[in-house]
């Protein structure tokens, strides 16, 4: 008697997996440490560092308008990457995410324009506050997760919101705060040109911490409470002390990008980080994809060019439907709504899952696997 | 304390049970999608603005009479709700926690820009049959919306006391939001369960959002009360009716309490946040509110 595997059987799934790994990435790993590897292949090496020297050049072709952007994506970028860590890899959700960076900023913004002290020490001190302030949003909240933990983050971001508004002696309430520009000696960062390489060595950074972070003990321990807490603690992870380090790691990446957009700004109010923020947040990483680091940086480019590529399409159907101009804000909030939805429910492993598919794909052309 | 003083604090907490019956609306519609579907729903704040713009447009726009665009705001609410279940929500049931949140997040962005889209963001005035003088009962004076606010949720909350007690459906309802798939086995149409849970939540929050705007104004950023409405459900508990509505009307009175005697302490705009420092306490003591159950999970 023979029995037939059933086409998508486990046994079948796995082996295709497997299958899929070893012609994507044209060599077999024999060991875990080859797994683990930052570059996975040779290629990708030549085509990260081709990738860093093109943006090292890029300030000096661009022009101020495209800079502005790219520094506006670099800092959604290290704000990404931190509730990714929180909510992609320990599947801790949080709506709070813009009070954390509104923390980092005010912090940088206080400290360099009433003290007068530099950026090099208000950016780290501005991390570590909002770290703290992680801290004391976590501890009360080991008890609680899912929409629980939802709606504490979302009562912390109003509250934050409500300090901001309210304590003028130290924030200004909405009149907001001028913030100087940064220096080196007597050489000014203040064109966005030069503030590009802070913000791109920041950039760098916070990607090779987050790399690294998902490779210990820690990131699997991070990963193995998202994906079943209770089987986690059972097999001897610390859930109270791992989640307090994911807010904490979280809330000091959202300091440090609070920071850099203060001084790149040069001017922060109380509307800058809103509970829609918040969201905007939570929602680069849906798009990019949760839990995986290409998808933190795709989801922040994507959500940061997203509203400006609107600007551009409203504004060349401007003679035509002369309405889109005065509702842009309307139209920005259901186009936002609709592509969360869309990812959603059409593709849930974001821009990164389609593009491992297309790789995939043309990896193997003209056979499917 | 002076007799001012004792009529003052009533009037405070009268208007609070005013406020909290239209959060205790809201709060209701929360935990009836939430028992049967399991979907937190973020746009509950929404289908509140929307269910005004309705009535606005019904009654203000096309001068139809109150009671007509009243009912007809309640059947235009339940179509629209009928179509959003069926497109957005029912592929997110049984999907992560964080799938079904954002994508009731992404629907209530998506109604806030149709509404801007259409209506603009302008203030409009909702015109209403009810009388511009309070009423004054033994010294305490309340308006008309008031009055009829807490008539309207008292009402309500007796037929669907009913309805969840006696009807096929309601008993159906609670059958499902006990246990989805036994329910699903005795031969319970579960999607046309989810499907209703949607349109009463629906029409419960029209209602609601027909007296807020009748007091204040209609307005998009009115939806701001939905989300004021949660630390209501968390002082309930997100799977109790009875603690839905206890628990909205503890929160109006305790933000009027706060608005009125700790405003000039700490400085205006104590009342916004009330609902959520309450909220943080709460789940600090109880972490599944005053008459939730307390989830007990297996590996």
């Amino acid at each position: 008697m023979v029995f037939s595997v059933p086409k998508r059987s486990k046994g079948y799934r796995i082996r295709r997996e497997i299958y899929k790994t070893m012609t994507v990435t044209r060599h077999c790993k024999t060991s875990y440490r080859e797994d683990m590897k930052l570059f996975q292949s040779p290629s990708l090496k030549v085509s990260l560092s081709a990738l860093f020297i093109g943006l090292l050049v890029f300030p000096f072709i661009a022009n101020d308008y495209l800079i502005y952007i790219i520094n506006l994506s670099g800092i959604a970028i290290i704000g990404a990457l931190g509730i990714n860590i929180l909510t992609g890899y320990t599947g801790q959700v949080s709506l709070g995410h813009a009070a954390f960076l509104a923390i980092g900023a005010y912090t940088s913004a206080i400290l360099s324009s009433s003290l007068g002290m530099s950026f090099w020490l208000t950016m780290p001190i501005a991390g570590v506050v909002a770290a703290l302030a992680g801290l004391v949003v976590a501890i009360p909240s080991l008890r609680l997760k899912g929409l629980y933990l939802v709606i504490i983050t979302m009562a912390f971001q109003f509250i934050i919101e409500h300090i901001i508004y309210h304590w003028e002696n130290l924030t200004f309430g909405d009149k907001g705060i001028g913030v100087p520009s940064v220096t080196i000696g007597s050489f000014a960062f203040d064109s966005g040109s030069r503030f590009y390489f802070i913000i791109l060595f920041m950039v760098v950074l916070a990607i090779i911490f987050a790399k690294n972070l998902t490779r210990t003990k820690t990131g699997r321990a991070f990963v193995a409470i998202r994906d079943r807490d209770i089987s986690a603690e059972v097999m001897g992870v610390n859930l109270a002390r791992y989640k307090v380090v994911s807010f904490v790691i979280s809330s000091f990446y959202a300091g440090v990008a609070g920071s850099l957009y203060a001084h790149h700004a040069g001017f922060i109010g109380p509307d800058h980080f809103t509970f829609f923020v918040s969201i905007e947040y939570v929602a680069m990483i849906i798009v990019g994809g949760m839990g995986t680091i290409p998808g933190a940086i795709y989801g922040a480019i994507f959500m940061t060019l997203l509203p400006e590529g609107l600007r551009i399409l409203s504004d060349a159907l401007r003679d035509s439907f002369p309405v889109l101009v005065v509702r842009f804000a309307a139209l920005k909030t259901v186009i936002y709504g609709m592509i969360i939805i869309l990812f959603l429910i059409v593709e849930p492993e974001g821009l990164n899952g389609i593009w491992q598919r297309v790789k995939v794909y043309w990896k193997n052309w003209p056979y499917t696997y | 304390m002076t007799i001012e003083k004792v009529q003052l604090l009533i009037q405070i907490i009268v208007s609070g049970l005013a406020l909290g019956s239209i959060y205790a609306l809201i709060a209701l519609g929360f935990v009836i999608i939430y028992k049967a579907t399991d979907v937190f729903n973020f746009a509950q704040g929404e289908l509140m603005m929307v269910g005004a713009y309705f009535c606005f447009a019904f009654s203000t726009q096309l001068h139809l009479p109150f009671v007509y665009s009243f009912l007809l705001t309640l059947v235009f609410s339940a179509i629209l709700t009928v179509v959003i279940e069926a497109i957005i929500i029912r592929p997110m049931v049984g999907k992560p926690m964080l799938s079904a949140v954002m994508v009731t997040l992404g629907l209530s962005f998506i109604l806030q820009g149709i509404v801007g889209l259409i209506w603009g963001y302008d203030e409009h005035k909702l015109i209403t049959p009810f009388p511009d003088q309070p009423v004054s009962i033994g010294g305490i004076v309340i308006s008309y919306q008031h009055l009829w606010t807490l008539i309207t949720t008292a009402v309500l909350l007796i037929i669907f006391f009913i309805f969840f007690k006696y009807s096929r459906l309601g008993v159906g309802m609670r059958a499902t939001a006990e246990d989805t798939d036994t329910a699903f086995l005795m031969g319970i149409n579960v999607k046309r369960i989810f499907t209703m849970s949607w349109v009463i939540a629906a029409i419960i929050a029209s209602v609601g959002g027909v007296f807020l705007a009748s007091v204040s104004y209609v307005k998009p950023i009115m939806s701001f009360i939905g989300l004021r409405a949660f630390p209501a459900v968390i002082l309930g508990g997100m799977d109790s009716i009875p603690g839905a509505i206890l628990g909205g009307l503890i929160i109006g009175v305790t933000e009027n309490l706060a608005g009125g005697y700790l405003d000039h302490l700490l400085g205006g705009g104590v009342k916004e946040i009330t609902a959520f420092v309450v909220a943080i306490l709460i789940m600090m003591v109880r972490p599944y509110g005053l008459f939730g159950t307390k989830e007990i999970e297996r590996v």
